[in-house]
């Protein structure tokens, strides 16, 4: 008599999702992400199917489409790879929106007001933004580790602070002499402009940064002392207290890189697509917070950050394009945002079950 | 003894278990077709070795787990318990082994919490009266009004039984109600129990302790492996049965080594420290542990053994005293210049002393990333450190052998390996081992304390922190005592007796001589 | 003459500060039940959206309050399944429901931009205030009902979660959700019913500012109050007794902000608000989280049953 019923498949939780799986569910995510999305459509009396015509003609339909794809993907780039490593190290920044225009603060500074020789402009202007971005990550580094302010809140409310920042400079002291009603600085001299590749409004250089980045960042912490200390900060700080790990010098590092990374971003908008600082909103199209999505689906490696600000590119520009041709507001993309980011961490718990067929064993050692 | 054997015949079956099968997936037989009998008025001891399945079998019984197979009857009927308010209903109560209760509400609040017959407004300080009437009633004397983070475990324990009470639980279930408890206060709660049968209430007792079963049980199931191995009335069953029973093979023990060197490892000079809600935790702790020797520190859990521990590897700052590794005195330098000079630490709480997610090369790393051979500066030399811990996977007999694992999936004794061979691979001077036992099955338990001998035997000194004395008797040189962050006393011998035990269980719990 | 300006000054402070108290309110309930839900910006939101466009096009401010009420609860909901059901991150989640919330609300409200409400609810009429004597008049001029009504809510969510049986569950679900369950107690159901109350509070938060401090519609209009309001609830240290204090402070100091535009440029100004919840976070963040006074004991951890890791 066996009274035992056969099993004749179980779900697994696997400890390490496969990359398939993470992949398959990151997909879905987006699809769904889309699908709900739709219904946007119906408010504005336009069928789904040609809102998403329109939406894939934006952002990959033509050369033209591909490059405005390429050009939101740069930010998203530097931003998204910086909050990876952030992310990695349990820093929540949520603050690149203001980092980047910090940095972009920062550059105009010194294309328009700092007087040095044409050659040391962009140099310097990089530099700078770099800086300033991360000077202002700082902030929030210094008020987690000495007051334990909540990194989350005093990032955002410096967003608004940095963007106040802008809308008084451009209007104040830094606004233009010919601008009459209009609020932005003169335009920069040309030896303060990004080269762009070809007729597109590419610029190469801050690509091939963002590229390097990615790649350095990745063998950073997978194989450096420092990269090491930041994933045990990152993923148990009990473990790292007990081990003597600085856990304040990871935290200021993570903001470090991730403000510096937002600022140079910055400096990329205004020197290479803008060539002045206008309003906030012109200068970032919430790379800021797009950025966090970037980071988020990449799971925190910064070389997938190369596929997943890509996607993210793709997404601004047909949000864009749903715009220009059907009216509806660039929010929507903040719409489809926030869907992709909800989708994405529901499924993440999803992604570590694996069906497995056959029956179960017994094991004999067992902690209950 | 057969008068007695019909006489519990005779009783009423309260609960029943039919055949329990639980399987934890991927591979884990909890509970393998579980069947006995707990009759009415009697203290059933469920008795095994940790992971023998007696906690997941309880937690089916109040319905916190849900049994793949099998039934349980409760009182002739079968019965679907799919969650706690069931069991509540049903006038099941349980007491878990690690407290379920709210430190920063009253005692009257945590005994109120949940049930659905109290008044809407006021629900604490209504309950006041029939709290009071049955803490007297059961000899469980407590302030319902005082916070639960005030009272000591013993306190908590009684709070967890009213509260049970409270409900009308006709059938307790006790998850080693002692492991927490100073032999007098477990006598105390032994006459609880007893209190209770005479009111016809049936309590299921989880144990892995022997003698407890001797003095309280009525009958005992001894459980291995998830199987049932017996059910009989405990008169009529010696203690040697019940030992094979619940080990199933001979055990090996070890007998502390002698001490070869008079060379003063540790020192300790009036030590103070404060706890983490800003009360004294060590009040003038003086302490040494010789070249060669093991020092166990014996007493209930909070009394200031954890704090002890922490100061002495830098994470807890020292407010008054000295202390000393060698001739250097290490007062409040930071963790990781102890760790270096030769300090181990082998902490209490595992996830403390590793990261779940990263693999178990990198949790052996965790000490030696940083210096040579590994690193000469930025990098690290992934493949030396991969080669290493090849090394320590095989001499420590790390199970899977697997260094690309992460290692939150290894079994809890092959954790603490990871942990030990970590320590110990860098030949430490003194070792700070903080209940390194716990909740490991006896065969863990024994390559562990193997691990431990080795280390003195190579000449490190070690403190040996322990809440199980029988730990502590078998390996230590000498055993100081702590109560509320105090020493009270000390005994250094070769051997051991019944009466050392008596006398150290005492102090443990405040008695002086 | 000082007392006047006083009592004017805090006339302000209680119409400015009556969104704050209301969303910070409804944090307050939902982390005390252990859930952090950072998306009070998009609930705020949308409840401002969809309580002015329910006022507009049944002209009756009552039942856009309503209207706000009910889509900031149901909003919430999206929040409790992800982070409750799917035991989601707290934090990321609360920042999707934000992005979706203001994404929405700004995406639909393009046609509505501008609009003014006919309608909006009026503060006390002066026949009404005439009853009382003149301090309590000027302190009252611009309050409503709501304003009154959000004062006796703080009280009574007082009593809820520390005199009563379902605030006594509330609370501990916050503290430790596995005690709670092994008690019987429906932690998923009493952290929905947290969630969706937070929710409905800040939707009302939002319905204030669309039906009357403020009755037109413009995208952003909440300009980061919802954020102002999860730094208040560690500024109140979780109690809804200390959370009038802080929300009133706020609104005392926006309204100088704007007092003193003649001598300041505005963005400047327009800044303090956000630096203020900052330098007050500096002062009760280490009291709070060091010495754990108020924070909830699992405060953004998801609650999973039979974990045996």
């Amino acid at each position: 008599m066996d009274r035992r019923k056969f099993t004749r498949f179980h779900i697994e939780v696997s400890v390490q999702p496969s990359l398939a799986s993470v992949i398959f569910f990151s997909l879905l995510a987006i699809i769904l992400a889309f699908a709900c999305g739709g219904i946007i459509f119906l408010f504005y009396h336009i069928s789904p199917w040609v809102g998403y015509q329109t939406f894939f003609q934006g952002a990959l339909g033509s050369w033209y489409a591909f490059s405005e794809t390429l050009k939101r993907t740069i930010p998203l780039l530097l931003v998204g790879e910086g909050l990876a490593l952030a992310f990695r190290a349990q820093v929540l920044n949520i603050g690149a929106e203001g980092q980047i225009l910090l940095g972009a603060v920062a550059a105009t500074w010194v294309a328009l007001f700092s007087g040095l020789p044409p050659f040391l402009l962009l140099p310097v202007m990089f530099l700078l933004g770099f800086l300033s971005g991360a000077g202002w990550a700082l902030i929030p580094a210094f008020l987690k580790t000495r007051f334990a302010v909540n990194e989350v809140l005093s990032t955002l409310m410096l967003n608004y602070v940095a963007s106040n920042l802008v809308l008084y400079l451009i209007g104040g002291p830094w606004k233009g002499k010919g601008v009459r009603g209009f609020t932005y600085t003169d335009t920069f001299p040309e030896a303060a402009w990004l080269k762009t590749m070809g007729i597109t409004r590419v610029p190469y250089f801050t690509l091939l940064v963002g590229i390097v980045i990615a790649v350095g960042g990745y063998f950073f912490l997978k194989k450096s002392a420092l990269g090491f200390e930041l994933r045990v900060v990152g993923s148990s700080p009990e473990t790292a207290k007990l081990l003597g790990i600085n856990e304040e010098k990871i935290v200021f590092l993570a903001m470090l890189l991730s403000g510096g990374l937002s600022g140079f971003a910055g400096v990329g908008e205004v020197a290479g697509i803008h060539h002045l600082l206008r309003h906030p909103d012109h200068i970032s199209l919430g790379y800021g917070y797009t950025a966090i999505i970037v980071a988020w689906l990449a799971r925190a490696n910064p070389l997938a950050t190369i596929l997943t600000s890509f996607l993210f590119g793709a997404l601004l520009s047909g949000g864009d394009a749903l715009r220009v041709s059907l009216g509806i507001p660039f929010q929507v993309v903040s719409v489809f945002n926030g869907l992709i980011l909800f989708f994405l961490i529901s499924t993440e718990h999803l992604s570590r079950y694996r069906i497995i067929w056959g029956d179960t064993k017994v094991v004999e050692n067992y902690d209950s | 003894m057969l008068e007695e054997k019909n006489r519990w015949e005779e009783k009423p079956v309260e609960v029943a278990f039919n055949s329990i099968t639980k399987r934890f997936p991927p591979d884990i037989l909890a509970n393998n077709q579980v069947s006995f009998e707990v009759k009415k008025g009697t203290v059933h001891a469920l008795l095994g070795e940790n992971g023998a399945g007696k906690t997941t079998l309880m937690n089916i019984l109040y319905g916190l787990l849900l049994p793949d197979e099998g039934e349980i009857i409760i009182r002739g009927k079968p019965t679907k318990i799919s969650s706690p308010r069931e069991a509540i209903n049903l006038g099941i109560g349980m007491v878990h082994q690690h407290f379920k209760l709210i430190p920063t509400h009253t005692v009257s609040e945590n005994i109120v919490l949940g049930l659905t017959s109290t008044p809407f407004f006021f629900p604490a300080e209504k309950a006041e009266f029939e709290i009071k009437s049955l803490s007297e009633k059961y000899g469980l004397k407590i302030d319902p009004r005082a916070r639960v983070w005030q009272l000591s475990a013993g306190e908590k324990q009684k709070v967890e039984i009213l509260k049970a009470l409270y409900r009308r639980a006709n059938i307790l279930i006790l998850d080693e109600p002692t492991s927490v408890l100073t032999p007098q206060e477990a006598e105390e709660l032994f006459a609880t129990l007893r209190a209770m049968k005479e009111e016809g209430k049936t309590c299921i007792f989880i144990t892995h302790k022997l003698n407890e079963v001797k003095e309280i049980a009525d009958v005992v199931t001894v459980m291995r492996k998830g199987k049932v191995v017996s059910t009989t009335l405990s008169s009529q069953v010696s203690l040697e049965e019940l030992a094979r029973m619940t080990v199933g093979k001979e055990v090996i023990s070890v007998v502390p080594r002698k001490i070869t060197s008079d060379k003063t490892i540790l020192q300790l000079q009036e030590v103070s420290a404060m706890g983490d809600r800003d009360f004294p935790a060590l009040l003038n702790i003086s302490l040494t542990v010789r070249k060669g020797e093991i020092v166990g520190v014996a007493g209930i859990a909070g009394n200031g053994q954890k704090e002890l521990a922490e100061v002495i590897v830098g994470l807890r700052p020292v407010t008054k005293g000295h202390i000393f590794l060698e001739d250097r005195e290490i007062t409040n330098l930071l963790p990781r210049d102890i760790a270096s000079s030769g300090v181990a630490y082998i902490p209490e709480d595992r996830h403390l002393g590793l990261v779940g997610e990263m693999s178990v090369a990198e949790n052996l790393l965790l000490r030696g990333y940083s210096q040579p051979p590994f690193s000469q500066g930025f990098w690290v030399d992934w493949e030396k450190a991969e080669a290493y811990s090849e090394k320590l996977i095989s001499n420590y007999q790390i199970s899977p052998p697997l260094s690309d694992i992460p290692v939150r999936i290894l079994s809890g004794g092959n954790r603490q390996r990871v942990v030990i061979a970590r320590e110990l691979e860098r030949k430490p001077k003194l070792v700070i081992a903080s209940n390194p036992t716990a909740g490991l099955d006896v065969s863990g338990v024994e390559a562990i304390h193997k691990l431990l001998i080795k280390a003195q035997e190579e000449g490190a000194g070690i403190l040996l922190i322990s809440g199980d004395l029988d730990e502590l008797l078998k390996l230590s040189n000498r055993i100081v005592i702590m109560f509320r962050g105090e020493i009270v006393g000390e005994k250094e011998k070769e051997h051991w007796t019944e009466e050392d035990r008596r006398e150290i269980g005492l102090r443990m719990g405040g008695v002086k001589r | 003459m000082i007392l006047e300006l006083i009592l004017g000054t805090l006339n302000r402070a209680l119409a400015y500060g009556t969104p704050l108290l209301l969303a910070t309110l409804g944090e307050i309930c939902v982390e005390r039940a252990g859930v952090l839900n950072l998306g009070v910006e998009g609930m705020m939101m949308l409840g401002a959206f969809s309580s002015f466009v329910v006022a507009y096009v049944t002209s009756n401010p009552w039942l856009g309050i309503l209207g706000g009420a009910i889509a900031g609860g149901l909003f919430s909901l999206i929040h409790a399944f992800s982070s409750i059901t799917l035991r989601a991150n707290q934090t990321v989640s609360g920042l999707a429901l934000t992005m979706l919330g203001t994404g929405i609300a700004e995406t639909l409200g393009r046609n509505w931009e501008g609009k003014v409400l006919s309608s909006p609810i009026k503060p006390f009429s002066e026949d009404f205030l005439s009853l009382f004597p003149p301090g309590v008049r000027t302190l009252f001029r611009d309050s409503n009902l709501l304003v009154v009504g959000s004062i006796i809510l703080a009280l009574v969510l007082w009593f809820f979660l520390f005199k009563t049986k379902p605030g006594l569950s509330l609370r501990s679900c916050g503290e430790n959700p596995a005690a709670c369950d092994a008690l019987g107690i429906n932690v998923w159901k009493v952290r929905y019913m947290a969630v969706f109350g937070g929710g409905v509070m800040a939707g009302l938060g939002g319905a204030y500012i669309a039906v009357a401090y403020r009755p037109a519609w413009s995208s952003g209009m909440t300009q980061g109050m919802g954020w102002l309001a999860v730094a208040l609830t560690i500024f109140s240290f979780w109690n809804p007794l200390y959370a009038p204090l802080g929300a009133y402070l706020f609104g005392a100091l926006f309204h100088l902000a704007f007092r003193l535009q003649v001598f300041v440029a505005p963005e400047i100004l327009n800044s303090l608000p956000y630096l203020f919840p900052v330098v007050a976070l500096v002062f009760v963040s280490r009291l709070a989280f060091r010495k754990k006074i108020g924070v909830p004991g699992s405060l953004g951890k998801p609650y999973e049953r039979g974990e045996w890791e």
